[in-house]
Formats: structure tokens, C-alpha cells, sequence
């Protein structure tokens, strides 16, 4: 009998760990230092949590078990309805986890912000004083992405590069409605919204490719709204910038009132040159017009 | 002049034969199985008789209980078509793969899930919570019908309209396609020029005038039609959740009048309140539609917290543990339910302080709503607990619903919310709280108080069936929605490229599947019980050896329900009553004072529903028209003086003797 029951239960954790095998929770094992911090804080809450939910859960059991009616052992205290003892630790408990986990919300909230600008490149390298970061202006299309490197001079669409180590200092914003621009293995998501901008420092320490997307419903061609992110070396990014520098098809304003037209599941497409000015006059809505 | 083009567009707007989805063959197939289901129904009405009984006993009737029943079932039926939303989506999911697109394309998924969370909150979740407070609030107060009766009516019917125009946008034109809140620029003209934002609008504007009144007489009938002696501390758990949740929604819903009326004034004359151009602003409705919006999550939970604390107390044999903390805890939810919306949209650039602010706001009310778990607890705590379906409801939601919470307090710290945001981590969350909490709430209720309502208990062995089938149905659809938000998967997809996700959607889907089956149950559970309703007949009125008012008087009650008005010594009025050997009147009847049923309400939520139809087609001659008419209806209802009838003491005396003969016969 207790074989079975071993077995049972050997079966159901290698059932269960066959299962999460398959997964990639990215979410709590990313590869960029802000959502590492992101995924740290989602087990320290759970585990605050946890403090209280599991004796909830289990007293639950216990007394619906304890004081089934056929029990005629357990005592019966009809009348009994009141102890200040009791109702003393039924909202203090709680009150004192939320306190705890409202500090570290507070703190997190202001070290993770995504208007911060980083200062270390993961928790032990702080970055030398005067080191710039890579800025990437994010355009949300219908349904693609736009990226504008304005320092390296080129744009891309559905693609998007940064070398790792190297803080990233996206500008976010969107041509038509709202989409939310997410790269689970960077860092938290940030909407994309037309006419407005938004900001989000983040950085990718290990080389590798991995999924984007947006996070908010969008119409028709959602769904396909993905990119790929690669984190690459120095000499890699270099190279890649080089790459879509020797191309020969530049991003006017011309160009970018065709791209514009909503498609969906565009191919990648590197662009050598971008007109001055362009994501100013895509985050003002005046693309079309003289401004 | 008007050449015959115009004639026609101000006649039939935009309608046309292409509104037809002739096109669609699953929608064609729906409404043929629809249609023949409508004849059979409409068949057997005529068959049997029953038009009379209709119109006289059900449509035309302002009594509060009977509202309440018709609510209840109209939340049921929706149910049925908010399910079919949410089985097709699971089933889209669990197969569109690779190069396989599934069966629905993004044209026709979009508008599922936007249905699906439309008619779950306002069309299943909002007329069972009506339904039930209907039902129970006047006979908890010991009164004899709510404050409005005839407004009551014309509520439901109202409610009710709203649903139909929902449920015509299946066959008549299409639905929106912008995500349960229909946030601009996507639901603005310029994005969504179709009919679907309008069946969005108008069915929801004119399902809130139904809850908006219903919600204030509601709490005029708390306020002041309580039985003699019951003070607000005396007042059952129940009614102190009703009340809170109609103060909630008469603060919250003309918030959501006030933003759709200005995204209508966008769609149809050119403001541009939330546009991109001249000074819109999107972020603006996005703030006010959450503004309705969170306190509605709490307008929904609140009585189903009050249902539970009834049962609880009720089948543990025991007072409630910590009434007063009970209250407090309902009212500060109360309170703070109007501080939190902007934890819907931290991800949308607000600063580090506005966004701790409303994360830690947000974990404060886990304090209250823990409290209220605590007391459930302590109640059972030295009961004598029978586990009867009711409890076994009340059982699962702890269970279930403490893990909703944490999750949900999870996603109430911004940074993490960065990671989790519109994730199937928080679908999985708030289906959590919503079904875990709300939907068991309501079938807990219609549990125990069917008895009350109908005079005989529902079947105990598919009751079983059908609690064991949601419960593991809930589990395996949505575990794996937690996982698949961990693995980063945001919601509202057609199609994945990934094929190794897909083992989790098939998991998903399985439970979807078992929770149909948990359905087909209680329809089974119901016609099985109204089959052996003699066996399961129960004449004493008091089935579960209940606490409060409702259980002294007959089941089902007689239409006035109380002969004589109850007199409160305690909260646990009627348990007290049964201490002290109360013995029921036998003498000094008087006649009963009673409203008079009138058509008015159906006639003018009929008329507004055909104006709403008009609106949205832009068929101008007949929505003036129609509204015309509606105000004729209003006027010519007003000059109505035959309103009040009487029961005269004889006929009391006869509906009081047959019980005491019941009741000697039953001892």
C-alpha cells in the first residue's frame, strides 16, 4: 500500500516536472538585470504572501474537517461570536505583511522605474561616469514595429539589436492606437501610445535571441505583432550596424507614410538612413504635414 | 427635397442585407439553433397556454421576488451565451498553431472576447447579483416589497434590453472588436467604423439606466424599509453588502454613462474628447472607464461576500464570528474601492510615487477582505458544520478565492505588474476572484435560497456533480493560464508561432470542457429537481434551520410577504425568534396594501431598445420615433391612478390558514 502511494506520488512529480521542463518561465529566469529584479521581487511577494495564505488555506481544511457535523466529539459554541483577542491578530497580520510588502513595493517601484536611467549594467558593475546609453526610438505600427537608432543613424522594423551590458534608453510611442512594447526577457512592458511618450532603461546581459511583442490588443493583425531582440557582442552590433548602414533604402517621410499603411507580419527590413527629425514628427502626429 | 436615396438613409441608415452574416457559417448555424429553439420555445408557450400567466404573473409583475427570479434566469441564459464566447476562444486557442490559423479568423475572434467579457460582467455577473438582492433584501428587512416597486420593473426590463441588443449584434450586423472596455483610439471612428462599438454602446447605456435606478431603490429600500428594531447593526450580513454595492453603483455607473456618452458624441459628431488630433485625450477615458470600472469589480464581490457569510453561519449552526468587524470590513472596501483604478494601468508611463501609491492602496484592501475570510474561518471554528451544497460552494470559494487574492495582490506591486501586465497571468487572476469568488457566490446562493423561492430544494446528487465538475473545471482551465503568464504569453492572441506552448492550451481547454460539463449539470440538477419536487418539497419555510428573516415566512412567500410586520430583537432575528418559541399569528389579519402590476416598464425598455437599435444603425426617422413614442409611453404612465390594490383581510386569513394547516399537517 505505501509503495503504491510512493509511486503515486513519484509518478505525480515527474509528471509535473516534465511538464514545467517544457517551459520557459521567462518571466522569473530572464536575462536582462531590470526584469531579473522584476522576476526576484515576484518570488519575494509570493513568499510574503504565503506567510499567511498557506495557514488560511490550511485551518480552512482543518476546521471543515474538525467540525463536521457527524464530529460529535469536537465541541459546539453556538453563541459564540466574539473575541478581541482574535480580531486583533485577524486584521494585524495582514496589516503587518502589508506593511512589509508595502515598503519593498515602494522601493522596488522607485529603483525599477522605467525613467530611471540605469547606473549599473547588472547589480555588481556600476558604469563609468560619462558612458552614454544606447537610444532606440520605438514606434508601434499597425501591426509591426519601428526602430529608430538616431545615433547610429538607421532604423529597422521588426528587428531590434543592442549589445549586451550596454544600457538602452528606449522612446516609446505609437502611430494610430495603443500597443504595449514588451520584451519578457529584458524588462518590464511600457505602452506605446499615440502622441504621447513614454521611457524604458533597460539592459540585455547575455548574447541571445529573444521574443518581443506587444502586450496590448491592437486590431486585427495583433497576433502577429512579434519581433526579435538580439542581444549581441560589441563587435556583432557593430558589424549589424554596419550591415543595415550598407543598404540602400532610407526611411523619408515618404517612406514612412507607406510603411505606415496597416500589414501584418511583416518581414524584417533595415533601413541605411532616417529623415531628420522623423520620430518627432511621428510622436506630434504630423508626419503628413510640414512640421 | 428628398430624392428617394435620403428617404431610404433616413429610413434605414446604414442597414442592409450585407448586415446579415450569410457569409459566417458558424454564426449562420447559431442562428439557426437559435431560431428553431426560439419556435419550439414560443410553440410550447402557445401549446400549453402560458401567454397569460406571462404577461399577468411574470412581464407585467412588480413583485420584487419575481423580478428577482426573471433576473436570475436572464443572467443564466446570458451565461449560456457567454460560455459558448468562452469555449470557442479556448478552442482557437488550443489549436491555432504554426501553420494553422484555427477556425476563427482574428475578423471573428475579436469580436468573441470582447462579447465574452461584456456579457460575463454586465449581462450573467450583474443581473444574478441584482437578481438574488431582489430576491432576499426585502424579505431579510422584513418589508413587503422594495421602495420602487414599479421602477424595479422597469429596471429588469431595461437590463434585459440591454442583453437583447448585445445578443442581436450575433445576427444583425457584428460586435465590437476593441477588448471589453472598447478603449479609443481603437474604439474611436477612425478605427472601428463598423456598427460593433455602437451594439457596445447603446446595449450597455441602456442596461446601466436599469442598474443605476435599481441601485437606488435598493438602497432607499435598505434605508427605509427596514422591520421595526433592526437597527444598521442589526441588519443581516447580506443586506449590508447590498447596500454597499448599490451606494457602489450609484456613485460608479454614471461614470461609465458619462464616458460612453462622450465616445458616442466622438463616433457620431466629431468631438474629440479621446482622439489623437485637436487635443484628445485616450489616457482620459482610460482613467474614467476605470473609475466605473474597479468599484465594479467590488459591486460584484461585495454580495456574494454577504451570500457567503449567510451560508456559513446557516450551515455551521452558529452565529457569524465578528459581525461588526464584518461590516467594517465591507464598508472600508466600500471606501477604498474608489482608490485604486489606476493599478489597471501602472504600464502606462505614470511616475514611481503615483504608482507605489495606488499598488500599496491596492494591497490595504487585502486587510478587509482577509478579515472577512478570518471571520468564515472563525465561524466554522466550534460549529456544527453540515455539508450541504451551499457550504460546499462556500468551501470551494475559500479555497479558490484566497489564491485569486494573492495573485491579485501580486499584480498590485507595479514592478511586477511590469512583467505580468495583460499577461494570461492576469486572465488567470481575475477569473480567479470573478468565477472563484462572484460565480460561486451566485450558484451558492441560488442554492439556498431556491428552497425560499420555489418551495422545494434542488437536487442534492447533481448539485454535487455540478459544484466537483467547476471546481476541477476552474483548475485546469486557468493553471495553466498562471504558467503560460509566467512563460510571458500575453492575452487576446489568434494564433501562436511557438509549438510548445501548445500542451498548455489543450490543458486549458480540458478544463473549459469540464466546466461545460459543471453546467450541464445544473440544468440537469434543475429540471431533475422540479421533476421530484414532491420528495424534495419543503413546507416548514425554514429548510436549513436559516438565521434571518426570510426563512419564518412561507416558501414560496406569499405575495405580501409578511402578514404581520416582524419585530427585531437581534441580528440573527429569526434564530432568536426560534429560541424564544415564537408562535405565529393566527388572528387580527388586516387587509394588505399592494401595487398594481402594470406593462408600463416592458413597453418603455421595449421602445428604448428599438431607439438603441435605430441609433446604432443611424436610422434617424425611426429612433425619433421610437424615442417619441418612449416619451408618450413615460407621460401616459404618470396619469395612470390605478396603482394600488388591496388583499382584503379574508383573503390573508385564507393564505395564513392553508399554511397553518401545511405546517400542522408537516408536525
Amino acid at each position: 500500500m505505501l509503495t503504491m502511494k510512493r509511486l503515486l506520488s513519484r509518478a505525480g512529480v515527474l509528471l509535473t516536472m516534465s511538464l514545467m521542463s517544457g517551459c520557459d518561465l521567462v518571466v522569473l529566469h530572464p536575462f536582462g538585470a531590470i526584469a531579473t529584479q522584476q522576476g526576484h521581487l515576484i518570488m519575494i511577494s509570493t513568499f510574503l504572501m504565503l506567510l499567511i495564505v498557506v495557514p488560511v488555506l490550511g485551518l480552512t481544511f482543518f476546521f471543515a474537517w474538525r467540525y463536521r457535523a457527524s464530529n460529535r466529539e469536537a465541541t459546539y459554541t453556538p453563541e459564540w461570536d466574539h473575541s478581541t483577542a482574535l480580531e486583533l491578530v485577524i486584521w494585524t497580520a495582514p496589516l503587518f505583511i502589508v506593511i512589509a510588502l508595502g515598503a519593498v513595493t515602494w522601493i522596488n517601484t522607485h529603483t525599477l522605474d522605467p525613467y530611471r536611467a540605469l547606473r549599473r549594467s547588472d547589480p555588481t558593475h556600476l558604469l563609468p561616469a560619462g558612458s552614454h546609453p544606447l537610444v532606440v526610438d520605438v514606434v508601434a505600427l499597425d501591426w509591426k514595429w519601428l526602430f529608430i537608432y538616431p545615433d547610429q543613424g538607421i532604423a529597422t522594423v521588426n528587428e531590434l539589436a543592442a549589445p549586451v551590458d550596454m544600457p538602452i534608453e528606449f522612446k516609446i510611442t505609437s502611430s494610430s492606437v495603443m500597443n504595449s512594447f514588451f520584451i519578457p526577457a529584458l524588462a518590464g512592458q511600457i505602452y506605446a501610445m499615440p502622441g504621447m511618450q513614454t521611457e524604458l532603461h533597460a539592459v540585455i546581459n547575455h548574447t541571445g535571441q529573444y521574443e518581443g511583442f506587444s502586450a496590448n490588443y491592437s486590431g486585427a493583425g495583433f497576433s502577429g505583432m512579434h519581433f526579435k531582440f538580439h542581444g549581441m557582442s560589441r563587435a556583432d552590433f557593430d558589424h549589424w550596424v554596419e550591415r543595415a548602414r550598407s543598404g540602400d533604402d532610407a526611411l523619408s517621410r515618404d517612406a514612412y507614410l507607406r510603411l505606415v499603411q496597416p500589414s501584418a507580419r511583416d518581414a524584417v527590413h533595415r533601413y541605411s538612413a532616417v529623415a531628420p527629425g522623423l520620430y518627432d514628427a511621428i510622436l506630434n502626429q504630423c508626419v503628413a504635414r510640414a512640421c | 427635397m428628398l430624392n428617394h436615396t435620403s428617404l431610404t438613409t433616413l429610413f434605414l441608415g446604414r442597414l442592409s442585407w450585407n448586415a446579415l452574416p450569410l457569409h459566417e457559417p458558424i454564426i449562420l448555424y447559431t442562428f439557426v439553433g437559435v431560431a428553431a429553439g426560439g419556435i419550439a420555445l414560443l410553440g410550447a408557450i402557445t401549446y400549453y397556454r402560458l401567454w397569460g400567466i406571462l404577461w399577468r404573473d411574470w412581464i407585467t409583475s412588480i413583485d420584487h421576488k419575481r423580478i428577482g427570479i426573471m433576473y436570475i434566469i436572464l443572467g443564466l441564459i446570458m451565461l449560456l451565451r457567454g460560455f459558448s464566447d468562452a469555449l470557442m476562444m479556448r478552442a482557437q486557442q488550443a489549436v491555432a498553431f504554426g501553420d494553422s490559423a484555427g477556425f476563427l479568423p482574428p475578423h471573428h475572434y475579436d469580436q468573441v472576447f470582447t462579447a465574452h467579457g461584456v456579457i460575463m460582467i454586465f449581462f450573467v455577473a450583474m443581473p444574478l447579483v441584482t437578481g438574488l438582492m431582489n430576491f432576499v433584501v426585502p424579505l431579510q428587512i422584513g418589508a413587503r416589497d422594495v421602495a420602487f416597486p414599479f421602477l424595479n420593473n422597469f429596471s429588469f426590463w431595461m437590463t434585459a434590453c440591454g442583453a437583447v441588443l448585445v445578443m442581436m449584434s450575433l445576427f444583425v450586423g457584428e460586435f465590437a472588436r476593441t477588448g471589453w472596455l472598447a478603449l479609443p483610439p481603437l474604439s474611436g471612428i477612425l478605427f472601428s467604423p463598423d456598427v460593433g462599438v455602437d451594439y457596445y454602446i447603446w446595449s450597455l447605456q441602456i442596461a446601466g439606466v436599469g442598474t443605476l435606478l435599481s441601485g437606488i431603490n435598493l438602497i432607499a429600500t435598505i434605508v427605509k424599509m427596514r422591520a421595526p428594531g433592526m437597527t444598521l447593526m442589526k441588519m443581516p450580513i447580506f443586506t449590508w453588502t447590498a447596500l454597499c454595492t448599490n451606494v457602489l453603483i450609484v456613485a460608479a455607473f454614471p461614470v461609465l454613462t458619462a464616458v460612453l456618452a462622450l465616445l458616442s458624441l466622438d463616433r457620431c459628431i466629431g468631438t474629440n474628447f479621446f482622439t489623437n488630433d485637436l487635443g484628445g485625450n485616450a489616457m482620459m477615458y482610460v482613467n474614467l472607464i476605470w473609475i466605473w470600472g474597479h468599484p465594479e469589480v467590488y459591486i460584484l464581490i461585495l454580495p456574494a461576500f454577504g451570500v457567503f457569510s449567510e451560508i456559513v453561519s446557516t450551515f455551521c449552526g452558529k452565529r457569524l464570528f465578528g459581525y461588526a468587524s464584518m461590516v467594517y470590513a465591507t464598508v472600508v472596501i466600500t471606501i477604498l474601492s474608489y482608490l485604486v483604478w489606476l493599478h489597471h494601468f501602472f504600464t502606462m508611463g505614470s511616475g514611481a510615487s503615483v504608482n507605489s501609491f495606488f499598488g500599496i492602496t491596492t494591497m490595504i484592501i487585502s486587510i478587509p477582505t482577509g478579515a472577512k475570510i478570518f471571520n468564515w474561518l472563525f465561524t466554522m471554528y466550534r460549529g456544527r458544520i453540515r455539508f450541504e451544497l451551499p457550504m460546499m460552494w462556500t468551501i470551494g470559494f475559500m479555497f479558490t478565492f484566497t489564491i485569486g487574492g494573492m495573485t491579485g495582490v501580486l499584480l498590485a506591486v507595479p514592478p511586477a505588474d511590469f512583467a505580468l501586465h495583460n499577461s494570461l497571468f492576469l486572465v488567470a487572476h481575475f477569473h480567479n476572484v470573478i468565477i472563484g469568488g462572484v460565480l460561486f457566490g451566485m450558484l451558492a446562493g441560488i442554492n439556498y435560497w431556491f428552497p425560499k423561492a420555489f418551495g422545494f430544494k434542488l437536487d442534492a446528487f447533481w448539485g454535487k456533480c455540478s459544484f466537483w465538475l467547476w471546481l476541477s473545471g476552474f483548475w485546469f482551465a486557468f493553471t495553466p493560464l498562471y504558467v503560460l503568464g509566467l512563460m510571458g504569453i500575453t492575452r487576446r492572441l489568434s494564433h501562436f508561432d511557438d509549438p510548445s506552448l501548445q500542451i498548455w492550451f489543450e490543458i486549458a481547454a480540458f478544463g473549459a470542457v469540464l466546466i461545460f460539463l459543471g453546467i450541464l449539470c445544473f440544468i440537469v440538477q434543475l429540471v431533475v429537481s422540479f421533476l421530484r419536487r414532491e420528495e424534495l418539497r419543503d413546507v416548514t419555510g425554514d429548510p436549513w434551520d436559516g438565521r434571518t428573516l426570510e426563512w419564518s415566512t412561507a416558501s414560496p412567500p406569499p405575495v405580501y410577504n409578511f402578514a404581520f410586520t416582524p419585530i427585531v430583537h437581534d441580528n440573527d432575528t429569526w434564530a432568536d425568534m426560534k429560541k424564544n418559541h415564537y408562535a405565529r399569528p393566527q388572528e387580527g389579519f388586516i387587509a394588505i396594501h399592494l401595487p398594481q402590476n402594470t406593462a408600463a416598464g416592458f413597453v418603455i425598455a421595449t421602445l428604448s431598445a428599438a431607439c438603441g437599435f435605430a441609433v446604432i444603425w443611424h436610422m434617424w426617422l425611426p429612433a425619433a420615433a421610437a424615442f417619441a413614442a418612449m416619451l408618450v409611453a413615460v407621460i401616459v404612465h404618470t396619469f395612470n391612478y390605478d396603482r394600488d390594490t388591496h388583499l382584503s383581510a379574508d383573503e390573508v386569513r385564507k393564505i395564513e390558514g392553508s399554511r397553518t394547516a401545511l405546517l400542522a399537517n408537516h408536525v
